[in-house]
């Protein structure tokens, strides 16, 4: 057993803590929110030049050759800043589906352009009926002579505004929720047939609700083996799994360390708030959750790293229902231990809480883990 | 003991049903609930429904008689509560209905009631409630805004924090500082009516979090306050916002509302494809079971004040569970929406372009945000097992 990181990686944890703590004020933070494309794109750049766009990648295809652990010191300390630059989208969910499943000339195509930060892409694959079921589909793919024609609806799709590229998720073959017949498509976002509405999300990031109406695709398009996609996207939705759960990790110790701070420093009653007992044992509480959370964040992603099976599912689920459950009571006892101040839009601890809210959500809540993890 | 409303309360029941069929029909509810969290002011059909109240007699049932009230048994105000809350009727401000009209009609002078007591009860003053202070939040006591004497005024000097409504409200109640040397800080402190309009007041919008505006810095430069409007005694003020503040608990507890939304919820369940989910379903079920033990707590709260008079300390519990309950149904609602709990569009977008998804999840996320507070203002949650602590069980 081993929990000490490689020097290799102890540079790109500080690397990105560097920048997190001098490049990501929080104040800059929320105009770049504000603003009409909802991130900076000479961040994006940044990140090009400093290597992180290629961090999953293998070696041959351009990347840094690193892997779940290495995504996992990237995302905490993004995490840290509540960095809100599409890395997850981009990167670890169309990355990976590359990554995982490309044909040479696909990978060719497109990772290069992901890694010198030149592509924006998206995953498209939650529909309205389907809660986190990734099988539940009714957007379908059909033949037509050598092409494929694409129809349905997608939504929440993060980074839909941005995304040059769209990877879809639809049934070729068999029943609604049946685990073959899935199939991935690489769609160029601007191509007849697509439309979107775009809109901000809760946590300060971007989506969109993506409409396919007759889409052609040629051959070309489809991602992996037709018919035998679901594989392939769990496994990429379990490394996303993964990041954002490290991600949360991050918040969770600046939010617990803030709270730290703020209660000896706010006084009441002629002391520190932090003086009282009560909540002394909250704060504790507080600490505890976010240790735990971490320590199966490691466990997590050194069974993604052993490799992709039945050991690493169960042990992102795992994670996941932590992060989810030690999440919302960081997030919702940090805000209230601040008092009014931690329901400010100003501060950015109501900011943090948000994210926590929604990483509960995303790729599937704490009752859909709790049940994952019990059926593995 | 019996649980059962007698005849003469099915009589009432089915009066109030009958009113509110008359006065709050299908079309208003839909149409209010759409604007309501957009203005600080009644939409018409809310207007209407109020006129309705003021006409009826029933707009502040719980006041004295003598002032407008309408001299209901607790089962009645109870009743009351149930059928408005369950019909989504439009609730009147509790800044100046609930929270200042018992101080006035308690303390205030004849012609401070003649003035101000009649628009609260028609619904056409708005008040806020100016308490807090940036150093003075939970220590309320340590409040340092000044009010000096000067011939027959007052000139207060100062900063509110947290005045929700403030950049809607006519009028301001306040707690101000008019003796820095009183021997308890408590001692020092008078109750003020504020004209909102006077000189040398400025409102700054605070931003709370999903961007909402509720709340405001106020801050009072050389504010001239006729003495005239200083309710009670000098130096006497905390007394009376203390025996407010119990008031402002008891509404707290929002059993009813509770009720509709965990209702809400499991039809937002069903919409979602939860229906066949144990886990969720079992949830759910919990809820309910508190939810019903709230209820029968705050119904023996209510028979040992029969009369109107102020619940003990003890009714800091329903403070505590009420808020605990509606956080735990706003968690729940955030679950059952699914990825659907993500989309935040500014509410022009959609006026515009319609609600995104199958259904209009926005109100519900705001409903969460804004609902973090409920277990702050009013006494935090950790304030009230300090009370129940020191006051009930005797630590
Ligand atoms: C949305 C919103 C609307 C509001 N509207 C109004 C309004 O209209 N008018 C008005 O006057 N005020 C209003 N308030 C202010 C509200 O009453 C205060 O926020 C509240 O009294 C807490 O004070 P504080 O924010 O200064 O927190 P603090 O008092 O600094 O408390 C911070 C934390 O310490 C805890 N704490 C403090 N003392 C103790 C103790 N002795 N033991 C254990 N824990 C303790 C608190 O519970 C809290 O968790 C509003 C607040 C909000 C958030």
């Amino acid at each position: 057993m081993d929990f000490s990181f490689s020097e290799e990686q102890t540079l790109l944890k500080d690397s990105v803590s560097r920048f997190v703590h001098n490049d990501y004020e929080f104040a800059a933070r929320q105009k770049l929110v504000k603003s009409e494309l909802g991130y900076s794109r000479d961040h994006w750049r940044t990140f090009a030049e400093l290597g992180w766009l290629g961090v999953p990648f293998a070696e041959k295809d351009g990347g840094y050759g690193g892997g779940p652990l290495e995504t996992m010191l990237l995302m905490e300390e993004f995490g840290k800043g509540l960095v809100v630059e599409p890395y997850v989208p981009t990167v670890l969910l169309a990355g990976a589906l590359l990554r995982i499943a490309g044909k040479s000339a696909q990978k060719e195509r497109y990772l290069p352009r992901i890694i010198d930060g030149s592509l924006q892409a998206a995953f498209a694959f939650a529909e309205p009926q389907g809660r986190f079921n990734l099988a539940d589909l009714t957007t379908t793919a059909k033949k037509d002579g050598e092409d494929w024609l694409l129809e349905g609806y997608k939504c929440v799709v993060l980074n839909g505004p941005s995304a040059d590229l769209l990877v879809v998720s639809a049934r070729t073959t068999g029943a609604q929720r049946a685990r073959t017949g899935v199939s991935l498509f690489l769609v160029d976002a601007s191509a007849a047939g697509v439309s979107r509405r775009d809109y901000p999300t809760v946590d300060a990031l971007r989506a969109s609700e993506i409409t396919f109406e007759n889409v052609r695709l040629g051959k070309d398009a489809v991602l992996g083996r037709v018919g035998r996609a679901l594989p392939v996207i769990e496994q990429a939705i379990d490394e996303a799994t993964l990041a954002i759960g490290a991600e949360a990790v991050g918040c969770m110790e600046v939010l617990y360390k803030a709270t730290v701070e703020y209660c000896k420093t706010r006084e009441q009653f002629g002391q520190p708030i932090g003086k009282f007992q009560v909540l002394q044992h909250r704060m504790v509480d507080m600490f505890m959750e976010y240790e735990q959370s971490k320590s199966l964040m490691y466990m997590a992603a050194m069974r993604m790293a052993e490799g992709y099976g039945d050991e690493a599912k169960k042990a992102v689920s795992a994670f996941k229902v932590q992060v989810g459950k030690s999440g919302r009571f960081v997030g919702q006892n940090a805000v209230q231990l601040h008092g009014g101040m931690g329901m400010t839009d100003e501060l950015n601890v109501g900011h943090y809480f948000k994210r926590l809210t929604t990483v509960d959500t995303l790729f599937g809540n704490v009752d859909h883990h709790l049940r994952r993890f019990g059926s593995l | 003991m019996n649980l059962e409303l007698d005849a003469a309360d099915r009589d009432f029941q089915a009066e109030v049903r009958a009113f509110i069929d008359a006065h709050w029909p299908d079309a208003a509810r839909a149409q209010a609930r759409d604007t309501v969290a957009r203005e600080g002011r009644p939409s018409v059909v809310e207007r209407a429904w109020f006129d309705a109240l003021v006409a009826r007699g029933w707009s502040v049932p719980h006041w004295p008689a003598a002032h407008g009230g309408a001299n209901w048994s607790p089962t009645q105000h109870y009743i009351w509560a149930r059928e408005t809350a369950h019909a989504d009727c439009p609730e009147m401000s509790p800044f100046g209905s609930r929270m200042l009209a018992p101080v006035l009609y308690t303390w205030g002078s004849p012609a401070q009631q003649a003035a101000h007591l009649p628009p609260i009860r028609e619904a056409r003053i708005t008040w806020c409630q100016g308490y807090s202070e940036p150093g003075a939040g939970s220590d309320l006591a340590s409040l340092t805004t000044r009010a000096v004497r000067d011939g027959d005024h007052y000139v207060v000097n100062g900063a509110k924090t947290w005045t929700s409504g403030a950049h809607h409200a006519d009028w301001m109640f306040c707690l101000v500082r008019t003796d820095p040397h009183a021997r308890k800080k408590q001692e020092g402190i008078s109750f003020l009516l504020i004209d909102m309009r006077s000189p040398g007041i400025e409102i700054r919008p605070i931003l709370i979090l999903g961007e909402q505006h509720t709340v405001n810095g106020v801050t009072l430069n050389d504010v001239r306050v006729p003495l005239a409007n200083r309710v009670g005694e000098e130096n006497r003020g905390w007394t009376y916002a203390k025996g407010l503040l119990t008031h402002e608990r008891t509404g707290i507890a929002g059993v009813a509302r509770s009720q509709v939304a965990l209702r809400r919820l499991r039809y937002l369940a069903l919409a979602n494809g939860l229906d066949d989910d144990d886990v969720f379903a079992t949830k759910l079920d919990e809820l309910e079971i508190e939810l019903l033990a709230l209820e029968m707590t705050e119904l023996r709260t209510l028979a040992t004040v029969e009369g109107g008079g102020a619940p003990g300390p003890e009714s800091s519990i329903l403070k505590i569970k009420g808020t605990e309950i509606a956080q735990r149904i706003d968690d729940l609602v955030i679950e059952a929406l699914g990825y659907y709990a993500l989309p935040y569009p500014a509410p022009q977008l959609i006026d515009n372009e319609g609600p995104i998804g199958p259904m209009n999840a926005v109100p519900a996320i705001r409903g969460m945000l804004y609902g973090r507070a409920a277990s702050i203002f009013g006494g935090s949650n950790e304030i009230q097992k300090n009370i129940i602590a020191k006051a009930v069980l005797g630590l």
